[in-house]
């Protein structure tokens, strides 16, 4: 029996009929479902489908089960999608319309209940494949955190550093064993505390605002250096960490700590400042803490105008002889107790001792109200120092001398601050020593001149800017100038004209007098042999000084001879004024330079003969050819009313006495006619003073 | 007292995951309650996803086939997520393939679907640490580095924001390549501004723990560097050398580009 087909020739070419079923089905579910094949692909497979269908229509009895495996098929291709089936069922109603109803609805049937059965098998199936991969993942998950646990534990457990955990309420949750170690309390007795049981007083002031930020969220570590008191009471240094661990929804959960012990190291750190900032010795702070503080308080003087400060600059009196002779033990004991007691009665806040260094010490008054105030801390350091020491069995007197300075902060600096004080000292010193000096701006200021006068001496030689005047030397009996006195003078650039007064100390303390004095006599012998050769005999001998300094200057004798020699002068023709110091050796013998100058030909003249010894008795073995009376004499003589008669005699005797040595007399200073006529009187050789006529260049000389 | 726990979290299958939400796209029930939620909310502002994803997937299909067909047998399959069908290994059957994922349920599923199969790894691991997934053993041990390797990032590099520099990540895997090796890469994007629909479905997306992150055909050209990206360039996902006449583009635009590039 053939199939009941009205028109059998249409699936007499069943694989025809398959690719045109395929054809339309594939256009139908293009799309509804993902599968892996491309269109071709899908065409190929359909066909095959198809072709089993066009069998099943034209069967002579309908197989269900075949047809049900075309369902299952699609399935299988993972035509998955519902709408899949649906497009399926209309393209055979359409394709078989002409079939016979009832098998194209066996077969519309019988693929629905196959692509239904392996839908419902493939769901299941992959379901089960789902489900068991999230349980293994679970497992996994769980397995890999009990192992991150156990090895958290491991961690926790047996870690050198402390470790706890608390809640955010600070409650204490778990803590391991090196905290308890750390802290002496057992893990028990550390669940039972809360944060607020191990604030400490020392903590740093920043910690509490980092722990609220860390709990707020703020923040999610920080870490600092906090101390911890250990159950017995001391105090353990730790370097902090501190984390937040948020939850799910990132609110702070938990905070963890971790805590390593640096107690020693901060100890040693405390330690190593102190002796930073303390001298070994005396253990007072030492020049390095003086200067930070001085330097501190100098920063915040612009925030407190009107702020003032003190400085006593104290130094033990004569402490290197008793270094010298009673050993460095004594003296380092020494230093100790003058230490002790000064920081003892010198104790006051904001007053600071310190050691500077050697025997000095320094105490700094923080905000003096005023100099008085400074003053009394120096008197009680005086004080306090002068009390008898005993030390290895000597008693030995002591004092100090204090450098006193107080000023206002605004304005100075630790530069200015501290050499006031230094020379405040050396006054102090200098007036004498166990007493203070208080620091004299004005004074300061002098020397601060005189040492810059001092300093730029040398190169003010280079620059010639000292030149010599002369003055002349008057024979009284006829008011004739038969010599000059050579004058030097400093034109000072910012000081104007110097006379030798202003420098010539200053000359001989620091050697520069032997060059300077040279250069002097040079200019003034070439000046006289100028006069010399222009004038002959009628031109004046030339007076020029000598200083002591240049006197003890082993140059000095050759010095002279080489002058004479370049200028050409006659050495009769030269004076050379000498203090009764220059001449005379320590046992009143003239000394070899006199004797070797004298050698020369220059005559020689005592300068300044009565200020000294005025000792008539060595004159008489020394090459001496004249004297020159000091000023102070001839000024008795001046009042016109009449002279001071003790002057007038002892002038009258000196006079008398020279002439009689063979000595000729000057008289220095003449400023009035009276002087002039009682000096000619007295029987006074010569006279020099503005009476006569000032000093001036030698353009001024009248002879 | 309760103490916190310092492993990491737990397998949760009540949030959706990115590998089973692709998954329901394509028609398969490897996927959860919660998937299928998050899912269906997608696909009700934009139904064409599906089809997106059945396109992603017909051009990996199509790259495979065509990078097969040069020679390569090594494939990388980075975001590789759940298997279906059309894996890689099997349009390659004699290629050695290595899935990367860093989904645990995912990765459980491969290891079982692939455990019998040879030539095949799978990596549990973050795909944005190429140096961490090129070293791990499994990809060491399947993979010959001294032979062409075409490393596969379809529809995963749009889950890698700016700030985690996805063309590094590209850099990564390519650097590590023998010329002749390529980068599979598709991604979604669009060229024009969003409609409504299409807002709300990334703002969804956007508010997801894996949230979306759209380029346009410019931008997913600048990912791949200074590799020689092949013709027909970056296109239309389903412009990628379509087999003619036998696939039909999905309905309105194409929500994603692709292209292929080499390394020379």
């Amino acid at each position: 029996m053939t199939a009941l087909s009205p028109t059998p020739t249409s699936w007499d070419r069943p694989h025809r009929a398959a690719e045109r079923l395929a054809r339309s089905w594939s256009l139908a579910i293009a799309g509804t479902s993902y599968v892996s094949m491309n269109g071709l692909e899908v065409q190929d497979f359909l066909t095959a489908l198809a072709s089993r269908l066009i069998h099943a229509l034209t069967a002579e009895t309908f197989d269900p089960a075949d047809v049900r495996e075309v369902g299952s098929t699609l399935v299988a291709a993972h035509f998955t999608e519902p709408t899949t089936l649906e497009r399926t069922v209309a393209v055979l109603s359409e394709q078989f319309a002409k079939a016979p109803i009832k098998r194209v609805a066996e077969i519309q049937g019988a693929l629905a209940a196959g692509y239904a059965q392996a839908l419902r098998d493939r769901v299941l199936d992959e379901q089960e494949e789902i489900r068991t991969a999230a349980l293994w993942a679970r497992a996994r998950a769980e397995e890999s955190r009990r192992v991150s646990e156990a090895r958290f534990r491991a961690i926790f457990a047996g870690a050198a550093i402390g470790m706890s955990v608390s809640t955010v309420d600070g409650q204490v949750i778990e803590v391991n064993q090196a905290l308890c170690d750390m802290l002496g309390y057992s893990a028990d007795e550390l669940r039972l505390m809360a944060f607020e049981d191990f604030v400490h007083p020392q903590d740093p002031p920043v910690a509490a605002g980092m722990y609220d930020e860390l709990l707020s969220g703020g923040r999610d570590q920080f870490r600092i250096e906090k101390p911890y008191a250990h159950k017995d009471g001391h105090q353990v240094w730790t370097d902090l960490v501190a984390s937040v661990i948020r939850d799910e929804d990132g609110e702070p959960k938990w905070l963890v700590a971790m805590f390593e012990d640096i107690t020693e190291r901060y100890l040693l750190q405390l330690r190593l400042r102190h002796q930073a900032l303390h001298d070994p010795l005396t253990q007072l702070p030492n020049r390095t803490m003086f200067f930070d503080r001085l330097a501190e308080l100098l920063t915040g003087a612009d925030d407190e105008p009107g702020s003032r400060v003190g400085v006593c600059y104290l130094d033990v009196d004569g402490f290197k002889v008793i270094n010298d002779t009673l050993g460095h033990d004594v003296g380092d004991q020494l230093l100790q107790t003058v230490a002790r007691r000064l920081a003892r009665s010198i104790s006051g806040e904001g007053q600071l001792v310190a050691r500077m260094g050697g025997d000095e010490f320094v105490v700094l008054i923080e905000r003096s109200e005023g100099t008085g105030d400074v003053v009394a801390v120096a008197e009680r350091a005086l004080d306090t120092v002068r009390a008898p020491v005993h030390v290895g069995g000597h008693e030995i007197s002591i004092s100090a001398s204090i450098g006193v300075v107080e000023q206002p902060l605004h304005g100075t600096s630790t530069g200015e601050l501290m050499k006031a004080a230094d020379t405040t000292l050396y006054w102090a010193k200098a007036d004498g020593r166990n007493r203070l000096a208080l620091f004299d701006a004005e004074r300061h200021a002098r020397e601060v001149t005189r040492y810059e006068l001092s300093a730029s001496m040398p190169a003010a030689l280079e620059r010639r800017e000292f030149f010599v005047e002369y003055q002349p030397l008057v024979r009284l009996s006829d008011a004739v100038t038969i010599g000059v006195e050579a004058l030097v003078r400093w034109r000072h650039p910012r000081f104007g004209v110097l006379g030798p007064d202003a420098f010539i100390g200053m000359a001989e303390e620091t050697g520069l007098i032997v060059p300077l004095g040279r250069w002097v006599l040079h200019e003034a012998c070439k000046q006289a042999a100028q006069w010399h050769r222009d004038h002959g005999d009628k031109a004046p001998f030339m007076s020029v000084n000598l200083a002591v300094r240049q006197m003890r200057d082993r140059t000095i004798v050759r010095d002279v001879q080489a002058i004479l020699e370049q200028t050409g002068l006659a050495p009769r023709r030269l004076q050379l004024e000498l203090t009764e110091s220059a001449v005379m050796g320590s046992g009143g013998e003239p000394t070899e330079a006199l004797n070797a100058l004298t050698a020369l030909g220059p005559r020689i003249a005592i300068d300044d003969f009565g200020t000294g010894y005025s000792n008539f008795a060595y004159l008489r073995h020394l090459p001496v050819h004249s004297l020159k009376l000091a000023g102070s004499f001839v000024a008795g003589l001046r009042p016109p009313e009449g002279a001071d008669p003790v002057d007038q005699k002892i002038i009258a005797a000196v006079i008398g006495l020279a002439h009689a040595l063979n000595l000729r007399v000057t008289a220095e200073g003449v400023e009035t006619a009276e002087q002039a006529d009682r000096l000619l009187a007295l029987g006074c050789d010569t006279a020099q003073g503005w009476y006569y006529a000032s000093s001036g260049p030698a353009s001024s000389i009248r002879f | 007292m309760e103490r916190p726990s310092w492993a990491p979290a737990d397998v949760d299958l009540d949030q959706p995951s990115v590998a089973r939400v692709y998954d329901y796209y394509l028609g398969g029930s490897h996927n959860f309650a919660a998937d299928r939620a998050f899912a269906e909310q997608i696909l009700k502002v934009m139904p064409v996803v599906a089809a997106l994803a059945r396109s992603n997937r017909a051009f990996l299909r199509r790259a495979v086939t065509t990078l097969a067909d040069q020679g390569v047998r090594q494939f990388l399959d980075l975001g590789s997520g759940i298997p279906t069908v059309g894996n890689v290994h099997e349009l390659v059957p004699d290629g050695k393939v290595v899935y990367v994922d860093h989904d645990p349920v995912a990765v459980a599923h491969s290891r079982a679907i692939l455990a019998d199969v040879p030539g095949t790894a799978v990596v549990a691991a973050d795909l944005r640490s190429p140096a961490e997934v090129l070293a791990a053993p499994q990809v060491r041990g399947l993979l010959d580095f001294t032979q062409p390797i075409a490393f596969l990032l379809v529809a995963v590099l749009h889950f890698v924001p700016d700030e985690q520099d996805p063309a590094g990540i590209v850099r990564g895997y390519a650097d590590a390549g023998v010329p002749g090796s390529h980068v599979v890469l598709s991604h979604a994007g669009l060229d024009r501004p969003l409609t409504p629909a299409e807002d709300a479905a990334w703002e969804m997306y956007r508010r997801s723990p894996t949230p979306l992150i759209l380029r346009t055909r410019a931008e997913v050209a600048k990912l791949l560097g200074d590799l020689t990206v092949l013709e027909p360039g970056v296109v239309a996902t389903h412009d990628w050398r379509p087999v003619p006449g036998a696939e039909t583009a999905p309905e309105g635009d194409a929500f994603g580009c692709a292209a292929v590039a080499r390394k020379d």
